[in-house]
């Protein structure tokens, strides 16, 4: 099965069956990523371009090993954030690389919808590595990847996601992925980064007290503070964002005992989560890592063998 | 030179009648059955025949951005959205705030001759919101009101000294109502689809709260203000209760708050990127009950053209503004008239005649003895492709959409200076 659409934006758009079978791929991709020989030929002959207008060092590395762990020729354009600011336009760039016989783009862009404008003007298949406030898709589905391994499913799970919700990309691909398949998503925060009163995403809950979202949660995700935002006032200090608002054990005991713990790295320790917590054996940051190479390669894959490609 | 338009429905914010129509030197020199003439006849039979719309708030961008629109190409498209005159705002390069400017537009305007242009001049000097600019000069030139429009003022003392100095010169101040601090890095309404998208909001608050002093302001100074673009519902309500104790306030929305809603700018459509944004179906009622009651008064179209190139980017970074003379009428026709809201004498009300009055311009009216300012249009469906837009600003969120009543015929004292190609 491929996905209905050319590209991969978000999760909001994709269905509950197009998930199940991205996650259904990526275990049988895991086994390539834990076993002996790395190297597939699944992408042969297939071009892949990572196209990085924000850095992120993990997200970019993940990509380019799933690409070559399945032999595709693969390149990676680092343009800076300046030249988005120099009004050098996406659409011409979107055009020079596709002209130049690409599969798929892979883009990342410090701002909402540039994946979705990208994907009208080119050939290739778009997939969004993150943009700006709004989606992280491929980070949504590893997370759902890890969950289902040790959850068996999602149906009936509370999930817990705690932080900077408003500004998070990772948060909403989470929620419009879990929901979905029917986890019930609290999300929770300092209201300054939860969306204002009346602007809450349907299906989820909102609260202000952390401690009433890690109640009885299976999953705990921490999401990472940009420390930028104290800059803004968005809140008045780190240390009072740790007491309030990171996770630790104490908070941690809320939650169900069997409950994950997860976070989107890269980890601010002692602020939104502590350092007993992400290194407890209820943590599952470093198993994301993996599933997220395993992830992307399920994606490449599917998205080279679509009709006509 | 006489032209007589034969048959035609008339329709003034008043009522109808089916007459003929005898233009003569440019005014409408005659209104009854069976007239005839010796100059051409045109049988208008099927048709509205509507006084010209007057737009209180349109963005002309000449001098100095004419790559995004000029003052012919602007006033072409105006006509063939059935305008007979218009309000250009300042926000121009350089600004128009001294009567060099504003006679440069106007006599533009004249020598074109697609349409009347009434130059609205700025509050304050290069619309800096330092010191108001030479408002009598201004006035002496042709300009008919004053605003600092794509900027608030955001110095309360500054609007204050505009309010009371414009009483001498016998016009208004329209103001934008934005408190900046609020709208810094928005570019969507605050609600529900931005937060979807993933988008920095805009809250009604922003809007709001900058009207309600400024409300106050024209109250403490007996001073008449106007207010520009309003789009929620927060706002009609602070204009209403300020009219109702007596305060001499007028204010305008426009087509697009009232045919289009803030899920316009899913998938990220950049031509749904507007200042204020667009706002809630809710937002959208309170308008429309607004315009019945008598509250909102006007619709302008605060058509504003942008080059290809200043929307076609991420939506972040994409300018703001619909271009909205060639939809303004048939959007609200389809909104207003063509759902039963409205009888299409009150959206001439809200079109033409008030919009006259507030300004204090001639038209607004088919009566004789006035000038022959109108326009001709049908009941029928037609689809906007904006391409094909007069105007050199071709950004619409309605483009591809089916709207009705088409403009067929626009006479601007008395000459054709509209033809829709059929
Ligand atoms: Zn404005």
């Amino acid at each position: 099965m491929a996905l209905k659409t050319k590209d991969l934006l978000g999760l909001r758009d994709i269905s509950r069956e197009e998930i199940e079978e991205i996650l259904n791929t990526a275990e049988a991709m895991k086994q390539v990523v834990a076993g002996p020989t790395k190297k597939t030929s699944h992408l042969q002959g297939k071009s892949i371009v990572t196209l990085f207008y924000e850095n992120s060092t993990r997200t970019r590395l993940s990509f380019e090993l799933a690409s070559k762990y399945m032999s595709a020729v693969a390149a990676n354009i680092a343009a800076s954030s300046s030249s988005v600011k120099k009004g050098e336009t996406l659409i011409d760039t979107a055009k020079t690389i596709d002209m130049m016989g690409t599969d798929v783009i892979i883009m990342r862009h410090p701002m909402s919808g540039a994946p979705h404008i990208m994907a009208k003007h080119v050939k290739s298949a778009i997939i969004n590595a993150g943009d700006g406030t709004n989606e992280h898709p491929t980070q949504a589905l590893l997370d759902m990847l890890t969950i289902r391994e040790k959850k068996g499913g999602f149906e009936g799970l509370k999930v817990a996601v705690v932080g900077d919700v408003v500004h998070s990309r990772v948060a909403r691909s989470n929620v419009y992925g879990l929901t979905k398949m029917g986890a019930k998503v609290v999300l929770a925060g300092p209201p300054t980064l939860l969306p204002a009163p009346g602007c809450e995403m349907p299906g989820v809950e909102y609260c202000y007290q952390v401690e009433d979202a890690v109640r009885d949660a299976d999953v705990v995700m921490a999401l990472r503070i940009q420390l930028e935002r104290q800059k803004k006032g968005l809140f008045p200090s780190v240390r009072e964002y740790a007491r309030y608002f990171g996770i630790d054990p104490k908070m941690m005991q809320l939650a169900r005992p069997d409950a994950l713990v997860m976070h989107p790295g890269p980890m601010n320790r002692g602020v939104e989560i502590s350092s007993y917590v992400a290194d407890s054996d209820q943590s599952f940051i470093n198993e994301q890592v993996t599933n997220g190479v395993a992830v992307r390669m399920a994606l490449l894959y599917m998205m080279t063998r679509r009709e006509g490609r | 030179m006489s032209t007589l338009i034969k048959n035609a429905v008339i329709v003034n914010a008043d009522g109808r009648e089916t007459a003929d129509l005898l233009i003569e030197n440019g005014l409408i020199a005659k209104i009854g059955q069976g007239l005839s003439c010796e100059g051409e006849v045109i049988d208008a039979k099927g048709a509205f025949l509507l006084p010209g719309l007057v737009d209180l708030h349109c963005h002309l961008r000449d001098p100095g951005y004419e790559y995004k629109e000029d003052v012919v190409s602007g006033t072409r498209a105006a006509a063939a959205g059935g305008f007979t005159s218009v309000l250009c705002m300042a926000n121009t390069h350089p600004v128009n705030d001294c009567a060099a400017v504003t006679s440069y537009i106007k006599n533009k305007a004249d020598e074109a001759g697609y349409c009347k242009v009434y130059p609205i001049g700025a509050v304050s000097k290069a619309l800096e919101g330092k010191e108001i600019a030479e408002m009598g000069d201004m006035k002496s030139a042709g300009a008919v009101a004053f605003s600092d429009d794509g900027s608030p003022v955001s110095n309360a003392r500054l609007l204050e000294l505009a309010l009371l100095y414009s009483a001498r010169f016998d016009t208004y101040v329209a103001v934008h109502p934005e408190e900046l601090s609020l709208t810094e890095g928005g570019v969507m309404n605050r609600g529900m689809t931005a937060t979807m998208l993933g988008l920095p909001g805009i809250s009604r608050a922003a809007e709001e709260g900058p009207i309600a002093r400024d409300l106050i302001l024209a109250e403490e100074n007996h001073a008449r203000i106007h207010i520009c673009h309003i789009s929620t519902a927060g706002c009609v309500e602070l204009i209403r209760q300020a009219k109702a104790r007596g305060v001499k306030v007028t204010c305008e929305t426009t087509p697009h708050y009232l045919y289009l809603d803030e899920t316009a700018c899913e998938g990220y459509d950049v031509n749904a990127k507007v200042a204020p944004p667009l706002r809630t179906v809710a937002d959208q009622e309170a308008l429309i009950k607004g315009l019945v009651d008598g509250t909102v008064d006007a619709i302008a179209t605060d058509h504003a053209p942008h080059h290809i190139d200043d929307k076609n980017m991420e939506f972040t970074l994409a300018a703001k503004g619909i271009s909205g003379f060639e939809t303004a009428f048939s959007s609200c026709y389809t909104r207003l008239v063509k759902s039963g809201i409205l009888p299409l004498e009150k959206l001439v009300e809200k079109m033409c005649l008030t919009p006259a009055q507030i300004a204090k311009i001639p038209g607004g009216i088919i009566k004789e003895g006035q000038p022959a300012d109108f326009f001709l249009a049908d009941d029928k469906e037609w689809t906007v492709e904006a391409k094909k837009f007069l105007s050199r600003g071709k950004n619409t969120p309605l483009d591809g959409k089916t709207l009705s009543g088409r403009v067929l015929k626009t006479f601007q004292a008395g000459r054709l200076v509209y033809e829709r190609a059929l």
